[in-house]
């Protein structure tokens, strides 16, 4: 077993960058450089991290670098993390994005109290990802709501207050059942086990709970989850949210925190209420699937090139709630895969279209065309992306959609073929759009616009790199997370079929 | 017939006695002294009152943790933990406030010792309350209590908004006084006596065949207090009062009545009506509910902050009264946590709507706080904490406040409670959250001016965002202490 010091400094990290960047305010970018200096501590940190990893801790139940402080006894709250491969890639995307998001997004260097926000964001994401324990993973969740409101409030576009109030009350409302569910929770095992009032992920899971409760239970998180993530029909903040919200800001909101949503519907839902899988398993499956379709369908609708992405992500976090319900271990790895893909596919697509909005004030479709000509580069990072998220084999979007309908065939056949049909729909939103917005004549201010610079292309280097990696060479990653969904999926199955 | 004098346990009585005590010689001081007394005195006397009533609640406590809870003055007064607790808070508040009140006073021109004096009082109201055994010390604390602020609330003689309010809460609260009392009258005439032990003790020993006596005094009892606490539907007057009177006394009427009025409360249903917890639950169940979502919906309608926040409050005393519904040592003492948080985080937020408000204590439109966190960012940055404490986000100790609540009520099986309570907060949530984007995401208009922080309203503000912050990373210890001082409450 590793030390926990590595995850303490992974959460301490990005608060004191925060702090440094307050603190640099007055020099010229100093905040903005102290942030990059940071991130790219934090990100590689998180890659150490990811590396070290051993599955394979005697009684550890595949978790590593854990530690488990008890900070306040009466409300039960510990300081309890761990790390295993259910959180491996998320820990990574978390820092990945960060650098991302600072280092491609960057009108807003000069203000210091954006980038302190982006790295308290970082961090309280990393807390949610670490957390062992019902309540610390709230606290975590719960506080990621602060700095993504403060970086949509005050640095949004036109309907920033409207969509910063949406999210924000739409979010909490959905927390409150999870809050709920999870003292509920917490207090069974207390009255099942006596001792002290305890959220440990591992003491709750081991609670024997009534059907019918276990179904309210999974039904409470499923909301708070399904909000997060967004699952149809609870996804309608996330569309204006991602559209209004700064480059930096739909980063983060769309590539990061929509995981959380998927993340805790496994750890929680799943992994503490597996006994109510028989009841709603077919329910959220369905859910999923209607997602796929219709994220797919009314993208194929959409006049700019946000909302594209902000409803294209609705699918595509339809095919991960696929996975992560299918009961499949294929899948759900498939799905964990899929939650680090489309966090790093979103994030390039956010950033090309932050290069088309400062260039030419607009992501609406109608405004650009034929952009191919004068932005060769930018049109063949475009492409790349796109196509990775199209799910072309070769490229990591396909492994990972791959995964996920192959395992949900083995369980859920008729649901997996109907969510096939989005893999065909988002092919058909993305190369519309590509084509509306790359081909044709250039006219207008769209003549002379101008290419990727030096920079902007360095910043696409990474999401290049790791969308054609994990394409062609996916098995060391695969490898390392498996013995963890074997595990979960395990518990799953024998809580249902005991 | 002889008179027998009870024994007299002065420790008990101290705080109330050094506060009354304080009161009288700040009155006596700024009657003899030749020139009107000067307000850093009565601040000096206020403070030095508020220490020492802390210190000797710290005396207290290792009395109690060492002999046990006692009673007092034949059993009307009594010493435990519970006690002790709320004590502190009402110091903590009385401090705050008074500092709040020292600036507001060198603006306003109100510069007598009227205010302190009756500040003080108000206080010792308070303090006899969260020590009351007895139905008639209850009904004397909230007296006292109550009487001063409702000349505190009319003190603004400028205004009209002032005398409106203090006439408006002078009406409602004597009639909701009388309620009371009418009620303690019943349930003395349904169990022989009122102290709350006897009380306990005959419900415990006897069956009361025809309890239509009893439900009814124990039902005016619950109209009394829930006036005081402005729960729901006896919410009607705290918004009116709550904008009309001067903005520091507001402070106190959110915190210091609430500590008191919801301490007696615990100890009159669970420790003198415990045996009747399957009667006076349902009744709670409902209240928490109308508390709750009144406070919540009704404020999201608000554009005048101080009305915002009188609803605010009204939610927030729903979330109190959730710890009192369940009846359980650990709903007590979730209130306890509650109250004992809330006050400090509501006093410092009304100290920051005295500085917005300006000379004429006006300007409490939400408009006029366009901007101000880019403007001023400590200060702006300081309400935004305390509101976000307020909504009850984590990191700040209303997140804690409300979960001790939470997990109290889920222990005692109200899900479905829980769940309408905190899904009221989240529409409360948008209300706070208006006015944090107001604060921090509009531009200011041109020409507003810069507000001005007097040093002792800075430090109430501090105090404040310190108790939000401090706790709300680390609450271990003041719940292991509110959880500690409910065992040692008197059964």
């Amino acid at each position: 077993m590793h030390s926990s010091w590595y995850l303490a400094a992974l959460l301490v990290v990005p608060l004191l960058g925060a702090l440094g960047a307050l603190a640099a305010a007055r020099t010229r970018d100093g905040a903005y450089r102290v942030a990059v200096g940071a991130s790219v501590v934090e990100l590689a940190l998180s890659l150490v991290v990811a590396f070290l990893y051993d599955p394979h801790v005697p009684g550890a139940h595949t978790l590593d670098f854990a530690t488990r402080h008890v900070l306040a006894a009466p409300f039960g709250l510990a300081y309890d993390v761990g790390l295993d491969g259910i959180s491996l890639l998320l820990v990574v995307l978390t820092s990945l994005v960060l650098c991302l998001a600072l280092l491609g997004a960057r009108e807003r260097r000069r203000e210091p109290a954006f980038v302190a926000w982006m790295l308290v964001l970082t961090a309280c994401t990393m807390g949610s990802f670490l957390a062992q324990d019902g309540l610390e993973f709230f606290v975590f969740f719960e506080l990621t709501l602060v700095p993504s409101y403060f970086i949509v409030a005050e640095w949004g576009g036109a309907e920033r207050a409207r969509a910063a109030l949406k999210f924000f009350v739409y979010t909490f409302t959905g927390s409150a059942a999870l809050l709920v569910g999870l003292i509920y929770l917490a207090v069974a095992h207390q009255n099942q086990v006596g001792g002290p009032l305890t959220f440990a992920f591992s003491a709750l899971a081991a609670t024997t709970l009534s059907h019918g409760t276990a179904v309210w239970l999974f039904v409470a998180f499923a909301v708070a989850f399904a909000v997060k993530s967004p699952i149809w029909p609870l996804h309608t903040w996330s569309p204006l949210a991602y559209a209004e919200a700064p480059t930096g800001g739909s980063i983060e909101l769309s590539a990061l925190l929509a995981k959380l949503g998927s993340y805790g519907l496994l750890r929680l839902a799943v992994g503490l209420v597996p006994l109510a899988l028989v009841d709603v398993r077919p329910v959220l499956l369905t859910l999923a699937v209607i997602g796929v379709l219709y994220g797919s369908f009314v993208a194929c609708a959409t006049p700019d090139l946000k909302r594209l992405v902000a409803y294209s992500s609705v699918a595509q976090m339809g095919f991960v709630t696929l996975g992560v319900m299918s009961g499949s271990a294929i899948a759900t790895e498939g799905a964990l895969l899929l939650m680090f893909n489309h966090g790093v596919i979103t994030a390039g697509f956010f950033l090309l279209i932050g290069f088309i909005e400062r260039r030419r004030a607009s992501y609406q479709i109608g405004d650009l065309t034929g952009l191919q000509g004068p932005a060769p580069v930018l049109a063949a990072l475009f492409t790349v992306v796109m196509m990775a998220s199209i799910g072309l084999p070769g490229l990591s979007g396909f492994v990972s959609e791959y995964l996920i309908l192959i395992g949900t065939f083995a369980t859920h056949a008729w649901w997996a073929a109907f969510a096939t049909l989005g893999v065909l729909a988002s092919a058909a939103y993305l190369l519309w759009a590509f084509q509306r917005v790359f081909h044709g004549r250039a006219q207008g201010p769209n003549e002379h616009l101008e290419d990727a610079r030096p920079a902007e292309r360095w910043v696409m280097v990474p999401v290049v790199v790791l969308v054609v990696a994990l394409g062609v060479f996916p098995q060391p990653v695969l490898n390392r997370i498996a013995p963890s969904v074997n595990q979960l999926v395990a518990h799953e199955i024998s809580a249902v079929h005991p | 017939m002889s008179l027998t004098v009870p024994s007299i346990h002065y420790l008990a009585l101290l705080p109330v006695l050094t506060t009354f005590g304080a009161a009288v010689v700040l009155m006596v001081m700024s009657a003899l002294a030749p020139r009107p007394l000067r307000p850093a005195a009565s601040l000096a006397v206020v403070l030095a009152t508020c220490v020492a009533v802390v210190v000797e609640a710290a005396v207290q406590w290792s009395y109690v943790a060492d002999h046990g809870a006692t009673t007092t003055v034949a059993h009307a007064v009594v010493l435990d933990g519970f006690a002790v607790v709320g004590t502190v808070a009402v110091a903590v508040a009385l401090g705050l406030s008074a500092l709040v009140v020292f600036d507001w006073g060198a603006r306003a021109r109100v510069l007598g010792a009227e205010v302190p004096v009756l500040a003080l009082a108000s206080s010792a109201g308070a303090l006899l309350m969260v020590q009351a055994n007895d139905l008639i010390v209850v009904f004397l604390g909230l007296e006292t209590l109550s009487l001063g602020l409702y000349v505190l609330a009319g003190f603004d003689r400028h205004r009209t908004g002032s005398s409106e309010a203090a006439l408006k809460y002078f009406l409602l609260g004597g009639f909701a006084s009388a309620i009371f009392i009418y009620g303690a009258a019943l349930v003395y005439g349904a169990t022989g006596s009122t102290n709350l032990s006897s009380i306990a003790y005959f419900l415990g020993t006897n069956v009361v065949l025809r309890p239509g006596l009893l439900y009814a005094g124990g039902a005016l009892l619950l109209v009394g207090f829930g006036f005081k606490v402005a729960a729901a539907p006896f919410h009607q007057w705290s918004p009116d009062v709550y904008q009309g009177s001067p903005t520091p006394v507001t402070g106190m009427m959110a915190s210091i009545v609430k500590v008191g009025a919801f301490l007696a409360l615990v100890r009159v249903l669970v420790s003198a009506l415990g045996t009747q917890l399957d009667t006076w639950r349902p009744i709670l169940y409902a209240l928490v509910i109308a508390t709750c979502v009144v406070g919540a919906v009704l404020g999201l309608a608000q554009r005048d902050v101080k009305r915002l926040l009188a609803y605010s409050s009204i939610n927030q005393a729903g979330f109190m009264l959730l710890g009192v519904w369940t009846g359980s040592a650990s709903g007590a003492a979730g209130t306890l946590f509650y109250v004992l948080t809330y006050a400090p985080v509501v006093v410092a937020t009304f100290a920051v709507v005295t500085l917005v408000g300006g000379v004429g204590d006006s300007r409490h439109a939400i408009d006029g706080y366009r901007g101000l966190a880019r403007r001023q960012p400590w200060l702006g940055g300081a309400l935004v904490v305390l509101l976000l404490s307020q909504l009850g986000a984590p990191l700040t100790v209303g997140f804690y406040a409300k979960y001790a609540v939470l997990s109290a009520t889920l222990a005692s099986g109200g899900g479905a409670l829980a769940l309408v309570a905190l899904l009221s907060a989240a529409i409360a949530a948008a209300f706070y959250l208006r006015w944090v984007m107001v604060l921090v995401a509009e531009d200011a208009e041109d020409g507003a001016e810069r507000v001005a922080v007097p040093r002792a309203t800075g430090l109430a503000i501090l105090a404040g965002v310190a108790v939000a912050l401090v706790f709300g990373v680390w609450p271990g210890p003041v719940a292991a202490w509110a959880q500690h001082a409910t065992l040692l409450f008197l059964p």
